[in-house]
Order: structure tokens, then sequence, then C-alpha cells
């Protein structure tokens, strides 16, 4: 069982990290810290590597090169204090209470404890009245609200979201800004990629752009919409379609 | 076409005195058949979640021995437990060749391979869907297991019905380790064989009918359970 007030085991270093599949190097030596507040929005174009990178730090995929540094966890074990959700739902074929109850169950989370905890989550998410539904049954934008509840259950101490509201309406994806900066409240650090350039602005204290694998910029939200310093981040946030084509590029 | 008018005769005949000799047979039938069933979900089952779900070293050869088990031809099985429960065989002090516990064993190791295979293919299906989330919040390998099995209950139903199947239709092997001792180890499928052999064609046939019936009434119990689950949107 995760203490609500554990210390924290940010922040996160990553060292040269590299990922090789093959003969394709798809995130090269990719070096940055992650600070235990806030919401962190990485940006980038399809196959920028912004899955990969999520998924690196959240340990479900090894580095090929390169150290990952969880710099407060002094010997306990990080995965613990993590939750992540997908770009799918997946969604266990069991009643939506019974899908939270689950990953509790599985962070050890005694049982007299998890009531409330289920209570409190699918509240947070507008999903009471579907408590006792099979949640496969759900609509994706609420299966997507499910498994945003069932991380919130889970209290991490830092959340990764793989472009969660990709294929959601914009109701369905209001909602889930609403509970993600509901955690950020509660002290949860966020990590999220997204393709939606409306709600990194609307989310992010801190932008990082990845382009073929690399971070090309990292910088406060505030300054990297204002302007971005890097030619390509430049492009990529004023929409050129062919924005990669350097040398066709207007002067700003 | 005379012959099967008078087996479909015969067949309503036999069903209709509830004749004791063929309620024995029917009865011993289904027991050896979905006691042998129950043991080799029990143990085919695990067995093909964890194939799906962890790589070992010789995985790769391990699966496809169990898929060419699944066409195992039921007398070589019978022949083979024929010999170890012999009297001089390595178990032949339990003294268990020509009874039902015979017919079960060998029943069981004809379809377990049949249903661990068949529950691979289900769970590793299930295993692509699952496996990031259920590492992301960090199950062990054995809740992961059961998470599966539970998870994919309903189609491994097919895997089990497909060893029910095969368990109530076969014959060479449990007229080898069985003996067709009426009273004692005869089944459906022994008798039918022994009334061709005999020419008595139509009682046969009739036995026959029977047979497919209860095989079509299992396979219609499962699927109408199956089907409520479904609309109560389980799967």
């Amino acid at each position: 069982m995760i203490q609500a007030d554990a210390p924290t085991i940010l922040p996160l270093e990553l060292k040269d990290v590299s990922l090789q599949a093959g003969q394709h190097r798809l995130i090269k030596d990719v070096s940055c810290t992650l600070d235990a507040k806030d919401v962190t929005i990485i940006i980038g174009p399809n196959g920028a590597g912004k899955s990969l990178l999520l998924r690196l730090c959240h340990g479900l995929l090894t580095p090929s090169a390169g150290a990952i540094h969880w710099h407060g966890a002094n010997g306990r074990d990080p995965s613990l204090y993590q939750a992540m959700v997908f770009q799918r739902p997946v969604m266990l074929r069991r009643s939506v209470r019974a899908n939270i109850d689950f990953a509790l169950s599985l962070r050890k989370v005694p049982r007299r404890l998890r009531h409330n905890l289920i209570e409190e989550a699918l509240h947070r998410a507008g999903l009471n009245r579907f408590a006792k539904t099979p949640a496969r049954v759900l609509s994706f934008g609420e299966q997507q609200r499910l498994a945003l509840a069932r991380s919130w259950a889970l209290r991490p101490q830092i959340l990764f979201l793989d472009e969660p509201t990709a294929s959601i309406d914009p109701a369905a994806t209001h909602v889930i800004e609403e509970v993600i900066m509901a955690m950020r409240k509660e002290g949860t650090k966020i990590v999220m990629c997204t393709h939606d350039l409306g709600q990194a602005r609307r989310l992010a204290d801190e932008v990082i752009f990845l382009h073929r694998g690399r971070i090309l910029e990292k910088s406060g939200a505030a300054e990297f919409f204002a302007g971005p310093k890097n030619d390509l981040a430049q492009a990529f946030l004023r929409g050129e379609l062919l924005w990669w084509h350097r040398r066709e590029l207007t002067p700003p | 076409m005379t012959d099967f008018g008078a087996a479909i005769s015969t067949a309503f005949a036999l069903v209709a005195h509830l004749d004791r000799d063929l309620s024995e047979v029917v009865l011993l039938s289904l027991k050896v058949s979905i006691s042998a069933v129950l043991i080799a979900s029990v143990i085919g089952l695990p067995i093909g979640a964890a194939l799906a779900l962890f790589r070992f070293p010789g995985r790769t050869i391990f699966i496809v021995v169990l898929n060419a088990f699944m066409g195992l031809p039921p007398v070589v099985i019978g022949l083979i437990v024929y010999l170890l429960l012999s009297r001089a065989g390595p178990f032949g002090v339990f003294g268990l060749l020509f009874t039902p516990t015979a017919m079960i064993i060998a029943q069981v190791l004809l379809i377990t391979p049949l249903i661990a295979a068949l529950a691979r293919q289900v769970m590793e299906t299930l295993w692509l869907e699952y496996e990031e989330q259920l590492r992301s919040l960090g199950t062990t390998p054995l809740r992961a297991l059961g998470a599966l099995l539970w998870d994919g209950r309903f189609s491994l139903m097919t895997a089990v019905l497909a060893g029910f199947g095969r368990a109530i239709a076969e014959v060479g092997a449990v007229m080898i380790v069985g003996g067709n001792i009426d009273h004692v180890t005869r089944v459906m499928t022994t008798s039918i064989a022994l009334e061709v052999s005999k020419g008595n064609l139509a009682l046969a046939l009739g036995l026959g009918i029977i047979l497919v019936v209860l095989s079509v009434l299992v396979n219609g119990m499962v699927y109408f359970l199956r089907g409520n689950q479904r609309q109560g949107g389980t799967l």
C-alpha cells in the first residue's frame, strides 16, 4: 500500500537514453530531467518517439543505452508510485468497479480501504452510475474516463498519458482534462504526449518538443508558445503540413 | 433407407423405454468423459495460459509438440495406457486396467494437449491486449495468469467443449483400456462398435443417434450460457 504522504520518487533523470529496434535507433541520446510538480507535455509529429519515450520512463521498455534514474526513490521500487493511461483504454472483462478493484489489489491496497477509493475515483470521473456495468460496454470515451479513474484510485506520484484524447469527442475530452488537472492539483506529476496543440496550450506548464527520437526543445509553456527557439518547432506550431522541409520554410 | 427408418424407430424405442442397460451405458459415457474433461481442463488451461505468458528455452518446441499432439490417434494412447496399467507395467499394482478409471486416464491424456493448445491461442490474443496495462499496474506473473484465465473464460469454453467432443466420441482408447465389459466399462461408442460387429445395425445406429443428440445438447447448453453472458456484456 502506498502512503499518500510518502516522499516523492521524483525528479526523474534520463541520461543519454537510446532505444534501438533492429537497424533503427528510435530514441537518440535523450537527456532530460522531469521535476516533481506540474504538467509536462510532449509534442511532436507521428513517429517522433513520444509513446516510446513515455514507455521508457514508465519502465515498460528498457533502454538500449543510457540510464533512467529516479532520484527520490532511495531504494524503493519506483513502479509502485506510477500509473499510465494508454491511447486505447484496456479494460478487463469485468464490471467498472471490479476493474478499479483489480488495480488496487495488484498494489496490495487492503480490501477495507478499496471501497472508498473506488467510490471517489468513480465520482471524479463521473462514472458512479456505471459502477456495476461491464466495463467493455461503455463507450470509448467512457472507457478512457474509467482508465483515468483507475489511475486516480492508485494515487500515483507521476501519471503518464499517451494521447488519451486522441479519438474522443470534445465533451469527453473536457472531462478528461478536468480530471487530469484535478490530479495535478493534488500533487501528481503529469507527463502527457499529445498531437493536439490546443490541448497542449490548455494544460502544459512545460513543453518538450520531440522530433525523430531527439528532444529539440524543452522549455516553459508560456515561453514555448510565445515563440520556440527551434525552427522545426516553430514550423510545427504554425501547423505547416510539410513543416519538416526545412529549406522551404518561410522566415518567421 | 429401411436401416435408417429402423434405426430411428429403434432409437425412439430405446429412449422411450429408458432401458436400464442403455441408461447405464449412457451415464457411464457421460461420467467418464466429463471427469476426463474436468481433469484435462484443470491441467490444460493453466498450461495454455502459461505458454502464452512466459518465454523460456524450448517453448517453441513445446508448442509444436503440443499442436501435433492435438491429433494423437486414440488407439495409440489406449495402447500406451494399456502397457502402463497392465499387470506387468509400472502401474500394474494399482489394478486399474479394465476399470472406468483407466478410461478416464486415457481420455485425459488424449484431450489435455487439445485443450492446452486451443487455450494457448485464446490466451495469446488476450495477453497481446492486456500485457502493457497489466505490467503498468504492476502485476505478478501469477496474477496475470489468473486474470487471463478468468477474463478468457467464455472463449476457453470452446476449448473445453472441443475436448469434450473428442472424449465422448472416441472409441479406440476406451476400448483397449476399458475392454468393453458389460455393466463395468461399456460406454456408448464401444457398444456401437460391438453392435456393428454383431450385425445389429439398427441398434448401433439408434445408439449413434442418442450419442449425437447428447453431444448437441451439451454444446447447446454451453452456447446458451455463453450467449446469456454475452448479452450481459461480459465479453
